[in-house]
């Protein structure tokens, strides 16, 4: 078996100190493999956000280590930290965090102007990206003024514009009606199968979690089953 | 994220939220307005001064006068000061006519100008020959009181019309050397309808001499000269040559192959040496002196008992008041630019407390803080840009119009005098200036933004 792309040995998350320390996870260990679709699902406050943050690199473990794809993320920095995020990530969220005066092409090609690309292919690259899911014309709309299923197509877009092996997605669904949170399903499953892009999603909906590879959950802080752990 | 792209997006980000941008750059605009229009002034008055400069004299002339004082107390100190009762002195006199004694002046003679040639760093000296003309007339008309002022080499007059009287007779026009520059003002009085036509007319001189007969000498006009501050009192300036015959004559009583048939002029004791005296005199030294070598020359002539002043310093004092003013009226406008800077900070820490989630996903896409920095100091630069460039633009405008409104107006006596002028560098300072006051207002808010945790902005509600 290959090096998983990512892999957390003994993660623990503490906030606060003295009376007021909480930890939000008590020791995690998992290890993700290129092109896997997991659902990380669990009860509202059990830590599922605070695990995908540290999976992204967002946020550090108080203690514990996160590895992506072998390596030991502790050392990683600054500018390496920043490439790294950029070129391997992609991130839906729930809030769909768009700029909402700017326009939808404009909101597709950030990653790409934080990486320096330039204006030229970048211009290319969001069209093609925004083609793929069939919002090529409503590049020149202003992010505020579409649906939110075309809303979360937008954020689809601007995930995958960067060629990123792994999407992160919490609650993608979350803000959707049934048909259109499916539509979108579709699209993210279509990124995992077609392209190999190893899919996060964070999930209260078991229907969403179903559809994946494996699902994971979490309970206060603890992983408590692990569907790929049941199979072996 | 690259430079071009920073930009670009700092300015796409400064019209995000219009009406809050267009307060705070309002705030900023008085301030740039009131600064370059301050600033406006201080360049027109001072470029006025300096224009007026050439007028009054060249730069590389001093006006020497003897200090009224022994030599030995002058020399103890550079610049001999005049305070305390004079000694008496026989060669004192009065710089006008005889009377009772106004401003006294010790006379110098034409040893002291061979010494003043003596002295290092001189070039030349020359008698300042005053005369005091009692009326002007042209034809038969009305005749009027004029004064006469003297043109050295390298002095300009600013005219009206026609150009400045010849120095040597062979320039002139006609041979006869008597040419003179009409001021503005005796114009019409005179008769002739306009400048033009007062060119080449000829006017009477009268002088009077120290036998207290009455002389007329004839002149031609072939300029007319605009008033200046420089000029307060009008002058007509007599060519070389016009000058001297006008002096020798004036002073003609008292010679003795002087034509004048007044009282006995060998009475007066000394006349004959009485010619040869004048209130001041004035000597060239090297046009490309430095401060300090013309420091050094005054320093000379006081130690051997002149004061020489160049006309940088008879118009210092006037300078350093224009200064000030305009220095104080700055400080406003920077106090102005301090309140609006506070407006900047505002405004940013709205702005960025907006965008937390903006900044939060931006850094979770690989954004350096390093470049969230820069893109809020960078929109702080742009609005403190767009303030003072259109407080300048506007300041500029206005200052114009002011401008030439008052100068048909009030300013009217003072022709040459654009109160209010621009140049190009203080104005791209002042643009400049603006925006680092703003670029500084921008960091704190820009160090929050760029402090701001990816996570904590991502889960801000
Ligand atoms: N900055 C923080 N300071 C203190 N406690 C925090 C902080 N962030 C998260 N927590 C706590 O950590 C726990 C896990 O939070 P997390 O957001 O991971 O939950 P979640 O599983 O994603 O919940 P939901 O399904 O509602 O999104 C919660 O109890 C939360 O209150
Ligand atoms: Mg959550």
């Amino acid at each position: 078996m290959s090096t998983p792309i990512l892999s957390i040995r003994d993660v623990r998350r503490s906030y606060g100190r003295g009376q007021n320390r909480f930890e939000a996870l008590k020791g995690l260990d998992l290890d993700i493999r290129q092109g896997e679709s997991i659902a990380i699902v669990g009860k509202s406050g059990s830590g599922k956000s605070t695990l995908m943050h540290i999976l992204a690199l967002l946020d550090t473990p108080s203690t514990g280590v996160v590895e992506l794809q072998g390596a030991d993320t502790a050392n990683l920095r600054g500018a390496a930290l920043n490439r790294t995020r950029n070129k391997t990530f992609g991130f839906v969220f729930q809030q769909f965090f768009l700029t909402a005066n700017a326009s939808v092409l404009e909101n597709v090609v950030l990653p790409m102007k934080i990486a320096g690309i330039p204006r030229s292919e970048r211009r290319r690259r969001g069209l093609a990206a925004l083609e793929q899911l069939d919002l090529a014309d409503k590049a020149g709309n202003k992010a505020v003024d579409l649906s939110g299923g075309q809303k979360q197509r937008v954020v689809i877009a601007r995930a995958l514009v960067n060629e990123p092996s792994i999407i992160f997605a919490d609650e993608p669904t979350g803000n959707l009606d049934s048909t259109t949170g499916a539509a979108v399903e579709d699209i993210l499953f279509g990124l995992n199968r077609d392209k190999g892009i190893t899919l996060i999603v964070v999930t209260h909906d078991e229907d969403l979690a179903a559809r994946c590879d494996r699902r994971i959950l979490i309970r206060d802080g603890l992983l408590v089953e692990d569907s790929a752990k049941v199979a072996a | 994220m690259k430079a071009p792209d920073l930009i670009s997006s700092a300015v796409a980000n400064t019209f995000r939220a219009k009406t809050r941008t267009l307060l705070t750059i309002l705030a900023i605009f008085v301030g740039a307005f009131t600064l370059t229009l301050t600033n406006g002034l201080g360049t027109g008055i001072n470029a006025y001064i300096d224009d007026t400069v050439t007028s009054i004299g060249a730069e590389d002339v001093m006006t020497v006068t003897k200090t009224a004082e022994t030599p030995d107390d002058a020399a103890t100190g550079p610049g001999g000061g005049t305070e305390g009762p004079a000694e008496y002195n026989p060669d004192t006199i009065t710089s006008t006519q005889p009377g009772p004694p106004g401003a006294t002046l010790i006379a110098l003679t034409p040893t002291d100008i061979d010494t003043l040639k003596t002295i290092d760093g001189v070039i030349d000296a020359q008698a300042t020959k005053t005369v005091t003309p009692d009326y002007i007339q042209a034809g038969d008309g009305t005749k009027y009181t004029v004064s006469a002022g003297g043109l050295v080499t390298g002095q300009t007059i600013q005219l009206a019309a026609g150009r400045e009287p010849a120095d040597t007779p062979a320039d002139t026009a006609d041979g006869s050397a008597n040419e003179i520059v009409l001021p503005v003002s005796y114009v019409e009085p005179l008769g002739f309808s306009d400048n033009e036509a007062a060119l080449g007319q000829s006017v009477s001189v009268a002088v009077t001499d120290a036998g207290r007969t009455q002389h007329v000498v004839p002149a031609t006009i072939v300029g007319v000269a605009e008033e200046s501050i420089a000029g307060a009192a009008p002058a007509i300036i007599p060519s070389t040559s016009l000058t001297d015959l006008l002096y020798d004559t004036q002073n003609g009583g008292l010679t003795s192959s002087s034509t004048g048939t007044g009282a006995a002029p060998d009475a007066t004791t000394g006349a004959s040496t009485d010619v040869e005296r004048y209130s001041q005199a004035s000597i060239w030294f090297d046009p490309n002196a430095t401060d300090e070598e013309t420091t050094a020359l005054k320093d000379d002539l006081s130690a051997a008992g002149y004061t020489g002043s160049t006309v940088a310093d008879q118009l210092g004092t006037f300078t350093t008041i224009i200064n000030a003013i305009v220095l104080i009226l700055n400080a406003f406008a920077v106090i102005a630019l301090l309140a609006a800077s506070f407006g900047i900070v505002n405004t940013l820490l709205m702005s960025v407390q907006e965008r937390t989630r903006e900044i939060g996903l931006m850094k979770a896409m690989g954004m350096g803080s390093g470049k969230v920095f820069t893109l809020f100091s960078l929109e702080a630069a742009f609005i403190g840009f767009l303030g003072s460039a259109i407080g300048a633009g506007i300041a500029i405008i206005t200052g114009t119009l002011i401008s030439s409104a008052l100068t048909t107006t009030f300013l009217a006596d003072l022709p040459g005098l654009n109160l209010i002028a621009f140049d190009p560098a203080s104005i791209a300072i002042i643009i400049l200036a603006v925006m680092a006051i703003a670029f500084l207002a921008g960091t704190l808010p820009a160090a929050r933004a760029a402090k701001a945790d990816p996570v904590e902005s991502l889960r801000y509600e």
